[in-house]
């Protein structure tokens, strides 16, 4: 129901634009999608009817992810586009098969003088001969978003009032966290994350064939205080670990698997010894102790900034404290 | 003439695009705009770093097939580190055939250049300093190709990392030659590979200096066909100060050259002095384990001729003092821990003295030793089958001879 009332208010903001400007909203440029080039501008794909104000273009529909990943608490605007004529084919609870022309568009965002700044938005753009990762930093004058291959830093302060040097990654850090067997691919919007409301209009607004098998899995992130412990662990594991620790990603040859069905416990670092760990071992033999965080790896490098040791290794500047305590009360409680 | 200028243009027209050249220089914004010039490379082209030292922020990556990043000498081209606020390494490479030559890292956060997944990698002259010396807070791996086939790491040289030097992991058809690596935890070190030839490197002020190892739990398995030849193996000295947790932070100092748990090792012809636990070590995997692919085991693996000198004078390992009482003053310079088929477990070239920790089962440490010479172990059979070990020729073609 929340989900559904968020989706609504969306679109009720959205139709609200409309009105008060009375003009048609400008649709999604599908060439700057499919094309060759990598646009210098975020303007020139049309996502937006209003960029600044992050409001959507026809056909540009907005989403949450149940559990989201964590990026310094940053504030997070997430759009799909479905290009026209053609619709997002379900696949059990994974990842929505989104057809070629399709997009991502994530906008991150940070308070700053009580007014919503616009950092930086990321676009996964689905081209014939595959996704294309590409991310664009936000003007001071946050009136555009320019192309930042090489990426960027930025001193910036979190919701919780820690100041940071923020990283844009450049275009090769997107494909640590979204490569998968050496090609780009979204992590996202996986059936099992999303809404069965959200998947349901998603249906009724033509964008995608039907109701995907084994929605909403994951629990609400907000909800997590309520929702089972395991479920609300794994689901932060598998949000904010799995792209990278899993078969076929980035972090594969360490064997750590975080992914959500993955039920070996040895996979999941309970009891497993680290291969390439460093010091990032902290003086721990093992990934994870059953009812000791203190003597678990996974729970001591979530707890640090310290580059070398910090995981995540990109996309984290501070720590997420609400995620390390969830981690930590799932591993303390956890059966020996 | 016209017929030759009508020739020079149709061969003109048919050459494939020509591999561009890039130029990047230190100084300000060298971050962005080297980071640049690596992901606007087209494959086949060559990035060229000017002399100079790169103050650098955060982590480099590579992921355009078939390019070479040039500098102008290890100690022309420095990347520094030093102020490196993420990533976890230095320089990550997830293309193939890509080239690194002639420069050097200082001080990454991590580690210093990981390839991952990038086939017929050359590592030439490029140089990993941890610069203050020895510290657990050191990176782990200065060098770290893993999950490749085809490696070729020529002429590097390593120091300081607090895991190892140079380390190579779940890789097929590599060759580490050439190359020092000094005041590692490990200085050399092949773990869950297959088809290495490790040759002509200095291995020195390591706590160990070359270590072949296969551990369980891992994607790729099933570690052997391992040359460790003409290598010199000297003073590996330097206590252990890896962080607890690692595997390598069990290494005794003063372990010349190690085999743990490989099917078809050979070393020889190697120089071996001042490794003062043991010059030669042949053990088996010392944890307890659950992976049903894994054998524990070291098999078939020989030990020919070596020049082997001080070794074994000041062991690190338990009841020294009686060790050292029972074998004269010095252990003898192979040791092995007695797990493992005893008729194929090993086989040592005669002249070689040995002595057997006498362990009867794996996992569970020293427990239950029964120190002895080595006797009755075999000698070599047969002529060690070296086709495919090592990087493709078409490697050491590239690098040009």
């Amino acid at each position: 129901m929340k989900h559904f009332a968020w989706v609504a208010c969306a679109a009720l903001a959205f139709s609200g634009a409309m009105v008060a400007r009375a003009t048609p909203p400008r649709s999604v440029n599908e060439v700057a999608i499919t094309d060759a080039a990598m646009p210098r501008l975020l303007s020139e794909y049309g996502f937006f009817t209003d960029a600044p104000a992050q409001l959507p273009g026809k056909g540009v529909t907005p989403y949450r992810l149940n559990t989201p990943l964590f990026s310094d608490g940053a504030e997070k605007l997430r759009f799909v586009y479905v290009p026209t004529g053609s619709m997002a084919r379900a696949n059990g609870e994974n990842l929505l098969d989104l057809p070629v022309g399709s997009a991502l568009i994530k906008t991150f965002a940070f308070q700053q003088d009580g007014k919503r700044r616009l950092i930086e938005t990321r676009v996964l753009l689905h081209r014939a001969d595959g996704w294309l990762a590409l991310p664009y930093l936000w003007n001071d004058e946050q009136t555009e978003a320019r192309l930042a291959i090489a990426g960027a830093r930025l001193d910036l302060v979190t919701p919780k009032g820690e100041a940071i040097s923020y990283r844009v990654p450049n275009k090769n850090q997107c494909k640590e966290c979204h490569g998968l067997n050496g090609v780009v691919t979204p992590i996202g919007p996986k059936a099992r994350n999303l809404s069965r409301d959200w998947l349901a209009a998603m249906v009724d607004a033509g964008h995608l064939d039907k109701l995907p098998q084994d929605v909403d899995q994951l629990p609400v992130w907000e909800d997590r205080e309520s929702a089972n412990l395991t479920a609300a662990a794994r689901a932060y594991l598998d949000v904010n670990c799995a792209h990278c620790h899993r078969p076929g990603a980035t972090a594969s040859n360490s064997g750590l698997d975080l992914r959500w069905e993955q039920q070996d416990p040895h996979a999941i670092g309970i009891g497993k010894r680290p291969v390439a760990a460093g010091r990032g071992a902290g003086g721990n033999l093992f990934d994870i102790v059953p009812g000791a965080p203190d003597k678990s790896i996974i729970a001591y490098r979530m707890s640090t900034t310290e580059p070398g040791v910090a995981m995540p290794e990109i996309g984290k500047e501070t720590v997420d404290s609400d995620g390390l305590a969830i981690v930590r009360k799932w591993i303390e409680e956890m059966a020996p | 003439m016209i017929r030759l200028t009508i020739a020079a243009a149709m061969l003109a027209s048919a050459a494939p695009v020509l591999a561009e050249t890039h130029s990047v220089t230190p100084g300000d914004g060298a971050q962005e705009r080297l980071q640049e010039a690596l992901i606007m490379a087209k494959p086949g082209d060559e990035i060229v770093l000017a002399a100079g030292r790169y103050s650098l922020t955060d982590g480099l990556s590579l992921d355009v097939d078939g390019v070479t990043i040039r500098g102008a000498g290890m100690d022309g081209t420095v990347l520094d580190f030093t102020t490196q606020k993420g990533a976890g390494e230095g320089l990550l490479v997830t293309s193939d055939n890509v080239t690194l030559r002639d420069f050097a890292l200082e001080n990454p956060k991590g580690d210093g250049i990981k390839s991952k997944g990038a086939d017929n990698i050359i590592y030439h002259r490029i140089r990993v300093t941890w610069t203050n010396g020895p510290a657990p807070t050191n990176g782990a791996y200065g060098i770290y190709p893993v999950e490749s086939d085809g490696v070729l790491v020529d002429g590097a040289k390593v120091s300081g990392a607090s895991d190892a030097g140079i380390y190579v992991g779940q890789s097929n058809h590599i060759t580490v030659r050439n190359s020092i690596a000094e005041a590692n935890v490990a200085g050399i070190e092949i773990e869950n590979s297959r088809n290495a030839l490790v040759e002509h490197n200095v291995a020195t002020r390591n706590t160990g200096g070359i270590l072949i190892f296969d551990l369980p739990g891992l994607p790729v398995m099933g570690g052997g066909n391992v040359i460790v030849a003409n290598n010199l193996v000297v003073a590996n000295d330097t206590p252990n100060f890896a962080p607890p947790g690692n595997i390598v932070a069990g290494v005794r100092r003063g372990t010349g050259i190690m085999v743990m748990a490989n099917d078809r090792v050979l070393v020889e012809d190697n120089i071996l002095s001042g490794n003062p636990t043991a010059p030669i070590m042949i053990i088996s995997y010392t944890q307890a384990f659950t992976d049903p692919r894994y054998d524990p085991f070291p098999r078939n693996v020989t030990v020919g001729a070596n020049l082997i000198a001080n070794g074994g004078y000041d062991p690190q390992l338990e009841s020294a003092e009686q060790l050292l009482a029972a074998f004269g003053g010095e252990l003898p310079p192979l040791l092995w821990d007695g797990l493992g088929n005893p008729t194929s477990a090993l086989y040592v070239a005669p002249g070689t003295k040995g002595w057997t920790l006498g362990l009867t089962e794996q996992g569970k440490g020293l427990t239950g030793a029964q120190p002895a010479p080595l006797t009755n172990v075999p000698a070599p059979v047969e002529i060690f089958y070296r086709e495919g070990i090592g990087a493709p020729p078409a490697l050491l073609e590239r690098l040009g001879g």
